[in-house]
């Protein structure tokens, strides 16, 4: 079968691979001015202590938790949807399963970074191996993790080897001669015979067969570091199916983001990765969303009818007190999100003379809505008069919904595009999400005094450097490996011009 | 066995902080800046503070005013949740029922921090420092069995710290009676807040012991435990006020 690679796919997805061009440098010069000042000011953490953040007494857990949590759940998330189309036999998963599952990898890394820049001694990490106790959440947390990352590689590497062999048997007479031994130990001594085919499918349904219960624990033992607390909000039974819905959801945003970022990059992508991905994987995204709604319903509606005095004024400092920005913020993003994705399957493609649906109308209306969206957020003491409130409200109930109307047009006809924008609005509303979980609960402490968490520029550095690692990892790598498995699109369509036949 | 237990009568407690002095001194928590303590960066293994704490509640109006306050060491609770959530067994319980914290140990990823229902435990944000010649003054005792370090020992940053119902001093009570060559009594050994509580409002005793003074008032009406419904089952009492 690897016989049928064409010069074509060699050209387009190898070639790349051993031009260390202009692009690919300015990428990398960016990105470590990105992550360099996150990385100083970690070394100062590391020096001074964790005084340098902004956590405090009751809020022991901040930014770098909020940050491991919301990169646990994009990197379950890739290997997860890969395995689930992979067993389902779904075609159209072949161009993605390589970024996907990389995804997960290098989500799982930089989460694992998070915990140990969070931890006041990450000196003695290794601790957690001498002296483990394996009835505390945490130790299942990192257990999991560990397992999870592993079977991960795993995976990842099992459905590279094919690929590997191709990149050294094709690899150009300029090549460096460390990177034709690389791929030639790396290969294994694939030869492509059919025993070997035989072995390598069964490996891969079988890793896939596994992974899916163990990502899942993954995400659902992390919301156990809080649910087994005996603290108001997060004592709650759903938070563990909440957090894998979440986990998938915004796996899939990123999933997207990355897969146009790859196309971008390399042009030729365009023609394996098609518009018809987009189509069919926006379906579950769209399915995940109503599912994560009817979750925020549940959570929401039950603290606010009981009103439980313990639970409630959590619950209240997101719909009304410091947390509603953040709160009502990521609710808007996914109703837009939602929005975006679900109305051009409605609108027809003729233009039309309505106004509401003018393209200017939603810019404009999406404008004035962020600005009462800051009036609100502001709250101006001139501004505090329940009528004007209410006003307000009103008023960015209406433009936002003028704002949706408008846009849809728009957005009907460039699919790519709109859906990049509601993957990024589901990543920002999810990284939210979780803010909301966890600081709202921290915040109101039973017998500490009420405090509020402002993440200082350690925090902010920090993060906006993870997630710096986290593409510097995905340039670096698909520097080295093509983006796309060849074998699998060859595969499939070996498959698609058998069925024609 | 002996059942450490610290038992609080809210009616006789001034509110006066000496408590809260008292175990500065002997466990050497150092005081930090202004600053940092608005932030709430202090650190006080006993806090006294009023309550209600986050509904403001009916004073009254003045000169006839009324405030209640409660005072907080550890509640050493017999189901701890600070203990339960230990990655590395840092903080523990021992036979006597004294939850004990190993700054040799703890690796400061502050789960037992936020699991504590009682607001218990603190975290070292920054190396401990202290005033001018204040360090000298520091008490020389410490625990260190087997590599690990506990009590009033200097913390390095980083690690989590709290109320040990002084047990260093049950320790010395102990190596003290073993010299003398005679058993060691219960009543030989109190916290450092019990001994200098004003109010006298401030009981310490073996709980096993029918006969003693916690035992007791343990049995009293006013007895009670704070936030019961938490199920950490503190041992810590407190006579309620009225
Ligand atoms: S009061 Fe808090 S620190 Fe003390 S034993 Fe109970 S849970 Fe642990
Ligand atoms: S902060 Fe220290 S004592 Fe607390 S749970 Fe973590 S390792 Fe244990």
């Amino acid at each position: 079968m690897q016989q049928t690679i064409n010069l074509h796919d060699r050209d387009e997805l190898i070639a790349p691979l051993y031009q260390f061009d202009r692009k690919f440098w300015t990428t990398l010069v960016v990105l470590i001015v990105i992550i360099a000042p996150g990385m100083l000011l970690y070394a100062r953490q590391l020096v001074l202590g964790l005084g340098v953040t902004d956590l405090n007494r009751p809020v022991f857990w901040g930014a770098y938790l909020v940050n491991f949590i919301f990169l646990i759940g994009i990197a379950m998330a890739g290997t997860v949807i890969s395995a689930v189309l992979q067993l389902l036999k779904v075609n159209w998963r072949r161009p993605i399963t390589r970024i996907a599952e990389s995804l997960t990898v290098f989500g799982l890394m930089t989460a694992g970074l998070q915990i140990i820049m969070d931890m006041g001694r990450p000196d003695r990490l290794v601790f957690t191996l001498l002296y483990g106790r394996l009835q505390a959440p945490l130790l299942w947390d990192i257990a999991s993790l560990t397992l999870y990352l592993l079977t991960a590689i795993f995976a990842l590497y099992l459905q590279l080897i094919p690929d590997i062999a191709l990149l050294r048997d094709t690899s150009p007479a300029s090549a460096p001669l460390w990177r034709k031994k690389l791929y030639s130990i790396l290969s294994l001594g694939w030869t492509g015979a059919k025993e070997q085919w035989r072995r390598l499918e069964k490996a891969i349904t079988v890793v896939s067969v596994f992974i899916i219960p163990i990502g899942i624990s993954l995400h659902t033992v992390t919301s156990w570091l809080f649910s087994t607390t005996v603290q108001p909000g997060w004592k709650s039974t759903i938070l563990g199916p909440y957090f894998v819905v979440g986990a998938i959801f915004s796996g899939i945003g990123l999933l997207f983001i990355a897969t146009t970022f790859a196309r971008q990059y390399n042009k030729h992508l365009k023609e394996y990765i098609t518009e018809s991905f987009y189509t069919n994987l926006g379906w579950i995204f769209i399915v995940m969303s109503a599912v994560w709604f009817y979750f925020t319903l549940n959570e929401t509606l039950v603290v606010v009818t009981e009103q439980e005095t313990l639970e409630f004024p959590v619950m209240a400092s997101k719909l009304f007190g410091e947390f509603a920005p953040a709160f009502w913020g990521m609710i808007i993003l996914m109703i837009a999100a939602t929005w975006i994705l679900v109305a051009p399957k409605f609108v027809s493609d003729k233009p039309t003379r309505n106004p509401l649906f003018q393209t200017a109308t939603g810019l404009v209306a999406t404008a004035i809505s962020i600005v009462i969206f800051f009036l609100l957020w502001l709250r101006l003491p001139a501004l505090a008069a329940p009528a004007i409130q209410s006003i307000l409200i009103f008023a960015f109930i209406v433009l936002f919904i003028f704002a949706l109307l408008g846009v849809t047009k728009w957005m009907k006809t460039r699919i790519i595009t709109s859906t990049v924008i509601a993957s990024a609005f589901v990543l920002f509303g999810m990284w939210l999400e979780r803010w909301n979980i966890l600081l709202p609960t921290l915040t109101h402490a039973r017998l500490i005094p009420y405090t509020t968490y402002n993440p200082t520029i350690t925090e902010i550095a920090v993060t906006i450097s993870t997630f710096g690692i986290l593409t510097l990892m995905f340039v670096v790598f698909y520097k080295f490996f093509p983006s796309i498995s060849i074998w699998e699109v060859e595969e499939g369509r070996a498959l698609e011009a058998d069925s024609t036949h | 066995m002996t059942d450490w237990c610290m038992v609080i009568d809210l009616e006789k407690c001034v509110a006066c902080q000496g408590c809260s002095i008292a175990c500065r001194f002997e466990n050497n928590t150092p005081a930090v800046s202004p600053q940092e303590s608005k932030n709430g960066r202090a650190i006080r293994w006993n806090d006294v503070f009023p309550l209600p704490l986050h509904i403001a509640p009916d004073q009254g109006e003045y000169p006839n005013v009324k405030t209640h306050y409660i005072t907080r060491p550890c509640m050493h609770c017999k189901n701890a949740p600070c203990v339960k959530v230990c990655p590395v067994q840092a903080t523990f319980t021992d036979e006597e029922g004294i939850v004990h914290q190993n700054y040799n140990r703890c690796i400061g990823c502050r789960f037992c921090t936020v699991a504590c229902p009682y607001g218990v435990r603190y975290f070292n944000w920054f190396e401990p420092k202290w005033e001018e010649t204040l360090a000298e003054y520091r008490n020389p005792d410490q625990l260190s069995v087997n590599g690990s370090l506990e009590g009033p020992a200097v913390r390095p940053t980083g690690v989590v710290e709290k109320c040990t119902y002084c047990v260093h001093r049950l320790v010395k009570a102990r190596e003290q009676a073993k010299v003398e060559g005679r058993d060691f009594r219960p009543d030989e050994y109190v916290p450092a807040c019990v001994q200098t509580c004003t109010g006298k409002a401030r009981f310490f005793g073996d709980l096993d012991d029918p006969d003693s003074t916690v035992s007791q008032l343990s049995k009293s009406l006013r007895a009670i435990h704070l936030l019961e419904d938490s199920g950490a089952h503190p041992k810590t009492l407190y006579l309620a006020e009225g």
